[in-house]
């Protein structure tokens, strides 16, 4: 039942990333509708392949990269609905489900091994702690996409090149302000992420914090975030400068999350 | 019956005059009144815009209708037949309809894809409809010609983009401002193309305008025209911070905002980006401006690059307008020519009808001991020989309808057969789409 439902979630996806970037090359309202009707019966797909599994296995499937990778995915096709119905950004689609398909791709060709949960995971604040850890990274992910376009966009303004790609882009603004929104979304997310895991430690290691790899980029990441936020907030901080921060941002977050290790798990 | 165009326009004539020609719209029912008292017009619509005068009628003699319609152009404007008729082109039959599908969809205008015409050409056959000088015919026609340009701008994005410069500094802000409606414009110094810039930007929903100009009066002046604020020219770089889009075009022989200017303003803005556009010749603006983070420099060769493209992108799209049309010409040529051969179809049937009920009433009447299913065979038997003869004919018309000659064919059936005149009725001649 939920192989069937995983698969179904990736064709779907799978036809909406083709048709969000069939968008980019061809105008036509009733593709950009299509796309977005195919994300969203897969993104109901992919909430109740979730929802079934945890009923499964009577809790949130988080625990491995498996798992991890698709409730990412999930969340970013979430963020990524409730933006394109705010700002009408077609184009951001081309961007940010390419992304989330990949991971999905990702998650299906990992082994899932049916395993007992592990106690040290059987504790309320951990499932607080990673399932706010990823939304907030998904709200990083999209934010880079948005950022990305946000300097295609200005190199087409700057360089005075207005093809195609550029009556597509939206407004410098509306990127700006989207970024802007994922920030004041994702970096409170995090800080309590940070907090309810470093209890979550203390109940399972003893110690609120450990030093261990993941915990040290994370802080890493909490510094990038913290230093973009107050930019904004006080010097102003916008358009390329605040990109290119954002991007950074998320590239360690994406190194974080696939590269360290979870000493406390793994 | 036939469509026939008569007229001229941008293309024919010069402004002098198409001026000469035009008819004024508050007297436009004089001139309808002459037009279908003329011999053989049937039905008339007059267009008359600045770009072209044209007039549509139906009549059954082509080539007799459109003489007289160029003459009647001539004599009602007191005009010279001779000096008037070379500027002048007909139509009739399809080239006809296919001219004012392409009138109405704005592909033979002067900046092809402009809005204006299919308005401008409604009203004119909304005075004819209303005077009653189009009948069946033209209404259906022009119906027709209106639901063609919707699809031609639904279908095609023919009236999408940009094609003048004012249009295209509008559309450009907006891909960096996004929603203009609080955001505010600065004038700085004073020109045709700077002022109608500032109207699209008011127009297009900013906010307000804030004029400068190195006489102050002329800035209060056109300030009070935008109702917006005039600033002293010796001070505008301490308000310039409050605009998001600067238009520029002094006669200044030097540069008045550079690079450390535009730095400062920046900044003063906390970054929000800024949208200057330089329209002044020699540059108002240093070109360095544009390297500084978030503002963005445009100059009036830029919009008329936009412009350009815009308007290549307009004749790719008019190719696939110019497919659109050949499709509704198809539609509506049928549905011109089923107009006669119909009625004259189901009144040769009739005829028949009457001949073979009148007969088989007689036959019945006069036969004693009729064996009991008698009648309902010589009832179909007459019926499937009224068929069989009426098959060849009434294919060969609606063959004749779509070829042209109809006319003829129809005149001899009527002749041959003793048919009354063809009357027409509305309702069956709806064609089914």
């Amino acid at each position: 039942m939920t192989h069937m439902f995983f698969i179904l979630t990736v064709t779907l996806y799978g036809c909406a990333t083709a048709a969000y970037l069939a968008c980019l090359l061809r105008t036509s309202p009733a593709l950009t509708l299509w796309a977005s009707r195919l994300l969203k019966l897969g993104f109901t797909a992919h909430l109740l392949s979730t929802i079934h599994l945890a009923s499964m296995i009577k809790y949130l499937p988080l625990t491995n990269m498996q798992e991890s990778l698709s409730f990412f995915s999930l969340a970013v096709v979430g963020g990524f609905i409730f933006f394109e119905r705010k700002y009408k950004v077609t184009t951001l689609g081309s961007f940010v489900v390419p992304i989330a398909l990949l991971m999905l791709i990702a998650s299906s060709s990992l082994h899932a091994g049916v395993r007992q949960l592990p106690p040290i995971l059987q504790s309320n604040w951990f499932w607080f702690h990673a399932s706010l850890a990823f939304i907030s990274y998904a709200s990083f992910t999209i934010a880079a996409g948005v950022d990305v376009m946000y300097l295609i966009q200005r190199r087409f303004l700057k360089t005075k090149h207005f093809g195609a790609l550029f009556q597509k882009l939206p407004s410098l603004e509306t990127m700006d302000e989207i970024s802007y929104r994922c920030l004041t979304v994702g970096f409170p997310l995090l800080t309590v992420a940070i907090i309810s895991g470093a209890i979550w430690s203390e109940q399972a290691m003893g110690s609120y914090w450990v030093w261990d790899h993941k915990q040290t980029w994370s802080l890493i990441i909490w510094f990038i975030y913290a230093a973009l936020l107050h930019g904004r907030l006080t010097i102003g901080w916008r358009g390329k400068r605040a990109a290119i921060l954002s991007i950074f941002g998320f590239i360690v977050v994406l190194f974080t999350f696939l590269a360290m290790e979870h000493s406390i798990i793994w | 019956m036939n469509i026939i165009v008569v007229g001229l326009s941008h293309k024919t004539a010069t402004v002098e005059i198409r001026e000469k020609v035009a008819f004024s719209p508050n007297q436009i029912e004089k001139p309808l009144a002459e037009l279908i008292g003329l011999e053989g017009i049937i039905e008339g619509v007059i267009v008359s815009t600045c770009n072209r005068v044209e007039i549509y009628a139906t009549t059954r003699d082509i080539a007799g209708g459109i003489a007289r319609i160029k003459r009647f152009m001539a004599e009602y404007h007191h005009l010279p037949f001779e000096s008037l008729e070379p500027h002048l082109y007909s139509y009739h039959a399809e080239t006809a309809i296919r001219h004012v599908f392409r009138v109405a969809s704005s592909l033979d205008s002067m900046v092809v894809g402009e809005p204006q015409i299919l308005g401008q050409i409604k009203t004119s056959y909304g005075y004819a409809a209303e005077f009653k000088s189009s009948g069946i015919i033209l209404n259906r026609f022009l119906h027709k010609a209106f639901s063609v340009a919707k699809r031609v701008r639904t279908e095609t994005k023919i009236a999408s983009s940009a094609v003048s410069v004012a249009f295209a500094a509008v559309e450009l802000a907006k891909k960096i401002l996004g929603d203009l409606s609080d955001k505010t414009v600065m004038l700085i110094g004073a020109g045709e193309m700077c002022e109608l810039a500032a109207k699209h930007f008011l127009n297009s929903g900013a906010k307000g305008v804030m004029v400068t100009n190195r006489t102050y009066e002329r800035a209060e002046r056109l300030a009070e025209e935008f109702s917006g604020e005039a600033v002293r020219f010796e001070s505008f770089l301490e308000h310039l911070h409050r605009a998001d889009i600067v238009l520029s075009s002094t006669g200044a022989p030097h540069c008045i905002i550079g690079p450390e200017d535009a730095k400062e303003v920046v900044k003063r803005r906390r970054s929000k980006p800024i949208f200057f556009i330089d329209i002044a010749v020699p540059r108002d603006i240093d070109p360095k401006v544009d390297d500084v983070e978030n503002a963005y420099l445009f100059t009036v060769d830029h919009l008329q690059e936009i412009v350009q493209a815009n308007l290549a992108q307009r004749s790719l799209e008019a190719e696939k307008a110019e497919e659109i049309i050949e499709q509704e010409i198809g539609q509506f040529h049928k549905w011109l020519s089923t107009l006669e051969v119909t009625p004259a179809i189901i009144a040769l049937r009739n005829r028949f009808d009457e001949i073979r009920r009148a007969e088989l009433d007689k036959t019945v009447a006069g036969w004693k001991d009729l064996p009991p299913d008698a009648e309902k065979r010589l009832e179909s038997l007459t019926i499937a020989m009224m068929n069989k003869l009426l098959h060849a004919p009434t294919s060969v018309l609606k063959k004749a309808g779509q070829g042209g000659r109809v006319d003829l064919y129809i005149d001899a059936l009527r002749q041959l057969f003793e048919l009354e005149a063809l009357q027409r009725d509305d309702e069956e001649l709806e064609l089914e789409e």
